[in-house]
């Protein structure tokens, strides 16, 4: 039997090298190991568990929650029983949750403790189908109906003793399962419309995840920290695809809240992160450095100017002169080699980050600390990898060349397409959507607008209908204008707006953070975001911010004319519980626009003020009004070489 | 809570009476607490309830009446009698080992239940490792049940308010206490933190077995949450029941929550 399952792969590391670790996690703080023997016998007494509550081939088995190996075994146990997993986000609102196990008819959920149970129970008279839910921790649920709750361990002892009355049956149904077959569905969060369940293959993720771990030549010790959301490609390629394929070892943190000493205590040397979670890290080492002695300071900012001057350089191999080694040894030996290992970096051998373009900034930062951290491209309907950056050839502003057995082109319109092994099958139970995103040739439009570059790389400028005109005919790329802003730290998200506008202008929502300690240091008092976010000083702090976008845009001839004219300081956070970010916070920019309609037209009056009213949702799910009255903001604009100009 | 039979009484408090000079903080009070109760204690401010939870855990000898724990009866309860015999408790304002890390202090809470001497315990070796060993194993079992896993080393003084008074209930908790006396666990939360910080004192409760007498303003937080609530003024104890029943007696509204107006009933109503 070929190993060409998810199962059938466990099954044979299991009998490789069973004793090797395959997933870990924390209890009562201290690390625990599965080998890859414990794994197959945790999965096997689980799939049979879930075959006595009539889980069958082509059911959908719900899993909720934080990374947990018994989640992932439970994506394991259900594969096995040619059953389909169907992660969800754990932070999702009671609608979306809803939504999603009423379009994959779940009928069984494994969730891991009492808050899933809650929500589950919530949208359960909605959701016709679901009748079991499976939980691990079992933690306040005690006073429960029973009726419709099973614990994780009883399910599995029900599995144990079929097992003994059938031995054969779970070797039989792994047997039985076809590398074509669908082994996950994947809603992905869209930013427009309702999620859409992207049904990928066997094939799609084991080709796909093989392929990416030749090319970086991952092998089975590589050490994964699991600590992005199961529901996310990234998460389940990174960790269970190329866990599986490669064999190494995945662990997963001991709460959302302390992946940052895990981190360090794992020492990954295989790393995936989008960059707002690389940007947090940056901005959590620049506030602690701002707190630190001035020597330290000055240290730090000495070595991080030898960084930037030779560090990527080193990175790539390529010849440097002894001076610059010199420093930059020394530079290691002081503040970049002690950093990366607070950060958790010190044994990362391969990095990459994708899904949002990465502010030049910070990628600069990473690579020149000497993490070998390159970008990718790729979706979820692409099993991730599209393209990938080669050692030595990460590069600013594209995302490297096709990935092996990817053929990528780009239509006449600017688009990327895209046609691999790792290609969905379709959406589920969407044939119309499934059938406008694939070209009549079998390519998948990627819907992003890019080109190659000189070398063969590829460069995404944004998402081809979003970039639009200025009314002069300029091309404004928004989301180029909102990474530029992004990148400062001040400022956690922007939205910019300009097609068949006479000028670019921006949201900017500041970071709480970055600048309540910029605000402490300055003893200018605020009792919180919308009291912040209102203040002179931070505006003309963010001012600033734009006008060096400003004058980095004059720069490019291309996009000199979408300059800022004219932006303002949100009264609130964007939130994906108010359904302004996706849950993998992506400004959902058209849904904004829609919402604040009168603040994008206030930006585009004569009005030098606007009042606002906008209901917000609580994290209980209450809702309240926030009252703000919102200057409008003027920003100099560069028209030519060092000549400022007020808007 | 339905579904929970109280079991016998515990805590028996009658006649207690308490004075500072001219001030009667207590005035005879009496009242008892079952095996396995969630009890609150209301009134308004310097309404006896802090002194009465100082009678119970013996930091104040009362000048009248007696007290019964467990089975014994006495004039007044000595606090380190109280710790060995399963009483812990929180304080209104934060008593923690501020420079101390997390871990530290809950550990803290293991104190009485150490068997090894100091010089054992500076050793660190055999016996002594062993139990240190099982000591932490346990702390961090209360680490887990109170979520604060990503604090563990942190020092207490720079954690925010909301999980100071979490590691605090978590320090009272590593005592494995039978009756948990606390102060006011929630004054200063805001409504999310009041929210986990039920769900711990009911998770308590309920998985612990621990049977918990709490001082709280927040009625919505008693009604959700108490078994029977205990009204003081003045020192007197003006009511004893159920929240229903407590909430609709017409002394308590004079006294405590005021006379209804249109918005009280509202958010009577809300808390109910």
């Amino acid at each position: 039997m070929p190993a060409d399952t998810f199962p059938r792969l466990l099954i044979e590391h299991a009998r490789q090298r069973g004793d090797r670790p395959s997933i870990r996690e924390k209890d009562l703080g201290i690390w625990q190991t599965y080998s890859w023997k414990q794994a197959l016998d945790e999965v096997r007494s689980l799939a049979c568990g879930l075959r006595t509550l009539g889980l069958r081939r082509g059911d959908a088995l719900a899993i909720v929650g934080d990374n947990r190996p018994r989640l992932y075994w439970a994506m394991d146990a259900a594969q096995s029983l040619g059953a389909i997993p169907v992660p969800l986000y754990q932070d999702a609102v009671a609608d979306e949750m809803a939504y999603v196990l009423g379009n994959a008819d779940v009928r069984i959920a494994i969730v891991e403790d009492q808050e899933q149970v809650d929500k589950l129970l919530e949208v359960k008279p909605r959701c016709p189908h679901l009748e079991l839910i499976i939980y691990d921790d079992p933690r306040g649920l005690r006073h429960y109906d029973p009726a419709v709750l099973r614990a994780y361990d009883d399910v599995q002892a029900a599995g144990r003793d079929l097992e003994r009355q059938e031995p054969e049956l779970f070797e039989q149904e792994v047997a039985r399962g076809q590398s074509s077959d669908v082994a996950i569905m994947l809603y992905t969060s869209g930013t427009t419309g309702t999620p859409k369940g992207v049904m990928l293959t066997h094939d799609n993720l084991i080709l796909t995840g093989r392929g990416a771990i030749q090319r970086d030549r991952l092998t089975g010790d590589e050490e994964v920290l699991a600590y992005l959301p199961m529901a996310w490609v990234g998460d389940n390629l990174f960790s269970y695809s190329q866990g599986h394929v490669a064999g190494f070892c995945v662990s997963c943190p001991e709460s959302p809240d302390t992946v940052l000493t895990d981190m360090r205590e794992i020492g990954p040397t295989y790393f995936f992160a989008p960059p707002r979670v690389l940007e947090n890290l940056l901005t959590q080492v620049s506030i602690r450095m701002e707190d630190s002695s001035r020597f330290k300071r000055w240290l730090y900012a000495r070595c991080m100017v030898v960084a930037r001057r030779w560090g990527s350089t080193i990175l790539d191999g390529k010849p440097v002169a002894t001076l610059g080694r010199l420093a930059y040894a020394l530079a290691d030996l002081l503040i970049l080699g002690p950093l990366r290992n607070v950060l958790g970096f010190s044994r990362v051998r391969v990095a990459y980050t994708a899904g949002e373009a990465i502010g030049p900034d910070l990628f600069r930062f990473y690579r020149s600390l000497g993490v070998n951290l390159k970008q990718l491209y790729g979706s979820t309907e692409t099993s991730v990898f599209v393209c990938m950056q080669p050692d030595g050839q990460a590069k600013l502003e594209s995302v490297g060349t096709p990935a092996a057995g990817v053929d990528v082109r780009i239509s006449e319109q600017g688009e990327v397409q895209v046609r691999s092994p790792g290609v969905f099958r379709g959406y589920f139970k969407a044939e119309g959507a499934t059938r406008e995103a694939m070209t009549a040739d079998g390519f998948f439009r990627t819907g992003d607008a890019g080109y190659f570059d000189d070398d063969g790389h590829l460069r995404i400028i944004d998402r081809a209908k979003d970039v639009g005109r200025l009314r002069d005919g300029t091309l404004f790329a928004p989301k180029y204008l909102e990474n530029k802003l992004k990148f400062f730290p001040f400022i956690k998200e922007a939205v910019a707006f300009g097609d068949r506008r006479a000028f670019a202008a921006a949201f900017v929502c500041i970071d709480l953070a970055a600048v309540g300690n910029w605000a402490e240091r300055r003893n200018l008092p605020y009792t919180g975001y919308v009291d912040l976010a209102g203040q002179k000083p931070v505006h003309d702090l963010v001012r600033g911010c734009v006008e060096e976008v400003n004058a980095a845009l004059a720069a490019d001839p291309k996009l000199r004319g979408s300059q800022i004219h004219r932006f303002l300081v949100l009264h609130k956070e964007l939130d994906a519980d108010d359904g302004e970010l996706t849950r993998t916070r992506k400004v959902r920019r058209g849904f904004i626009a829609e919402k604040y309609a009168m603040l994008v037209e206030a930006l585009y009056s004569r009005d030098s003020h606007v009042h606002v009213e906008t209901q917000v949702r609580f994290e209980d799910g209450r809702t309240g009004l926030v009252r703000a009255d919102l200057p409008i903001l003027e920003a100099m604009t560069v028209e030519l070489e060092g000549k400022r100009r007020a808007a | 809570m339905e579904g929970r039979v109280p079991g016998a009484v515990l805590l028996e408090v009658r006649g207690v009476s308490l004075s500072f000079g001219g001030v009667h903080a207590l005035r005879e009070v009496d009242f008892h607490v079952h095996e396995r109760e969630i009890c609150a204690i209301i009134g308004p401010n310097g309404a006896g309830k802090s002194s009465l939870l100082n009678v119970i855990n013996g930091v104040y000898a009362p000048n009248a009446g007696t007290i019964s724990y467990a089975g014994e009866t006495r004039r007044a309860m000595r606090p380190h009698r109280a710790a060995e015999q399963g009483i812990a408790r929180t304080f209104q304002n934060i008593a923690l080992f501020k420079g101390m890390s997390v871990l530290d202090n809950v550990m803290a809470g293991r104190a009485l239940k150490m068997r090894r001497g100091m010089l054992w315990q500076a050793l660190y070796w055999g016996p002594a490792e062993r139990e240190e060993l099982e000591h932490r194993a346990r702390v961090e079992k209360i680490i887990d049940f109170l979520q604060i896993e990503h604090v563990r080393r942190t020092p207490v003084g720079r954690l925010p308010y909301g999980l100071q008074k979490r590691v605090e209930l978590a320090r009272a908790l590593a005592a494995e206490p039978r009756l948990l006396l606390l102060d006011e666990p929630m004054a200063g939360m805001n409504i999310e933190e009041k929210q986990d910080m039920c769900r711990f004192i009911l998770d308590a409760n309920d998985e612990l077995g621990v049977t918990v007498v709490l001082i709280e303003h927040d009625m919505a937080v008693v009604m959700d949450i108490a078994d029977r609530v205990v009204v003081l003024d003045y020192g007197r104890k003006i009511a004893d029941g159920a929240p229903e029943e407590v909430r609709n007696n017409r002394e308590v509204i004079d006294a405590y929550l005021g006379v209804p107006t249109a918005a009280d009933d509202r958010a009577l109503k809300e808390a109910s």
